[in-house]
């Protein structure tokens, strides 16, 4: 069974650390602040300007100038900080940040991914992306695996204008979580979502991939 | 009190031109400086390149300024919350320049602090890269950006003294300092004016030399995305 939405949300969680600073792009990523371990500490970063993100606010405590970089209205919390947008990506392209999490529409096996621009259709911009995936430790995607056509998305290049080349180290999706090796030679399946099987995700994958050790143990 | 001026209209007295570049504060609605984008618009000032994160809404923010055509360029790092943008831009009406957010933040930094270029890894193999220098610092490679400065900063901030000593407020800082630095002339919209004097002088984000002018006004502050949790019945 592919994972549904709120079960990616909680693998990706998994990646979290206690200590870590962490960015989460917009869509399925923002799902993950509620999977975050309890007792653990991470602290989210908003590239607006704030570090240490609290939940939605009660309707009587809407503020217009608290925010998140999805221009929801959010809540600070005791650990909160603001700043200008210079420091706040002075802190993602300075490498402060251990982790980032964000949605794509394509990655390649040699990291590169693509999830700003569509040629032909409208262009709204990439915010803080290519930002992001430049200046954070560590990034991994989080999508579905092939697209609403069941074309894979998981690429031995991508199709579409990037933004940002060799940056991703890991890929999770509704049927299967990869490591991009850093030896260049592509993908490393190390797992597979509860009742998926190797054909449907070798169906489903156009990367080039072989089969970590772990997971042949289990097989 | 020189720097304080009755409204919005005052404020911008001698300082619009057709063809002049106007950087804005703001990310999305929050933190925009509301009553001196209208006032822009009053003057009817044509032609202008806006620097700003984002491009307003319909109706609102920079939105008045795209009905009105008064805008040749933006410079943005995210613009989709606009149908009349969308609809300029795709008919070739309005020019578009797209920078990454940080990249645009650090830009608008730069040429506040005299620094005419620097080197950033943001972008590198990307379409952003297109026609820039590239150089390679300690193995990695790098595009070099420009510096960005404007005729006119118009900025949000929370509190002023009488020198211009600022202070902002929660999210609503994101692009307004840095664009405090980086106008030849710097105007600033603020819902308190307080006594000079009032701040801790080590809790003044801005200091007043950034400052040319300044007003009280009181701000809308429209919400784009409302979102709440509910209490839980006890």
């Amino acid at each position: 069974m592919a994972r549904t939405r709120e079960q990616l949300a909680a693998r990706a969680a998994r990646e979290l650390q206690d200590g870590f600073y962490v960015n989460l792009g917009i869509g399925i990523p923002t799902l993950v602040a509620n999977y975050i371990p309890h007792g653990m500490e991470v602290t989210l970063q908003s590239e607006n300007g704030m570090l240490g993100m609290g939940p939605f606010p009660y309707e009587d405590e809407v503020d217009a100038d608290l925010i998140n970089a999805g221009k929801q209205t959010i809540t600070e919390i005791a650990e909160s900080s603001y700043f200008s947008s210079a420091d706040s990506f002075a802190m993602i392209r300075g490498g402060h940040i251990n982790l980032s999490i964000l949605g794509a529409m394509e990655v390649a096996e040699n990291g590169d991914i693509a999830n700003w621009m569509i040629p032909g259709k409208l262009v709204k911009g990439m915010g803080g992306a290519m930002d992001l995936v430049a200046g954070v430790k560590r990034v991994v995607v989080v999508m579905d695996h092939a697209n609403k056509h069941g074309q894979s998305k998981v690429l031995k290049a991508c199709t579409l204008p990037l933004t940002g080349t060799g940056v991703v180290s890991r890929i999770i999706t509704d049927l299967a979580v990869f490591d991009v090796k850093p030896d260049g030679t592509g993908l490393e399946l190390i797992e597979l979502a509860d009742g998926v099987t190797l054909e449907e995700v070798a169906a489903k994958t156009e990367a080039t991939w072989t089969i970590s050790e772990n997971l042949k143990s289990l097989a | 009190m020189r720097k304080l001026y009755p409204d919005a209209k005052s404020a911008l007295d001698g300082l619009t031109f057709d063809g002049m570049t106007v950087m804005a504060g703001g990310f999305g609605l929050c933190g925009i400086p509301e009553h001196l984008i209208a006032a822009l618009r009053d003057s009817g000032t044509k032609g202008m390149t806006v620097i700003s994160n984002n491009a307003g809404v319909d109706g609102f923010g920079l939105g008045q300024l795209l009905e009105t055509r008064q805008i040749k360029k933006m410079i943005s790092s995210y613009v989709g919350e606009n149908k009349e943008f969308e609809r300029q831009y795709l008919a070739g009406e309005l020019e578009l320049e797209f920078n990454p957010q940080g990249t645009l933040a650090e830009r608008i930094r730069a040429g506040g602090a005299g620094i005419p270029a620097f080197f950033v890894k943001t972008g590198v193999g990307t379409l952003v890269a297109e026609g820039k220098e590239e150089r390679e610092f300690n193995g990695e490679r790098y595009i070099m950006e420009r510096g960005l400065v404007a005729d006119l900063s118009i900025v949000k901030a929370w509190k002023a003294d009488g020198r211009g000593n600022l202070q902002f407020r929660k999210t609503a800082r994101n692009f307004n300092p840095m664009m405090a630095t980086a106008g030849k002339v710097t105007v600033v919209e603020v819902e308190h004016i307080v006594p000079t004097g009032t701040f801790d002088p080590d809790q003044i984000h801005t200091p007043g030399i950034y400052v040319d002018r300044i007003i009280l006004t009181v701000p809308e502050k429209r919400i784009e995305q409302r979102t709440v949790r509910q209490r839980e019945s006890a």
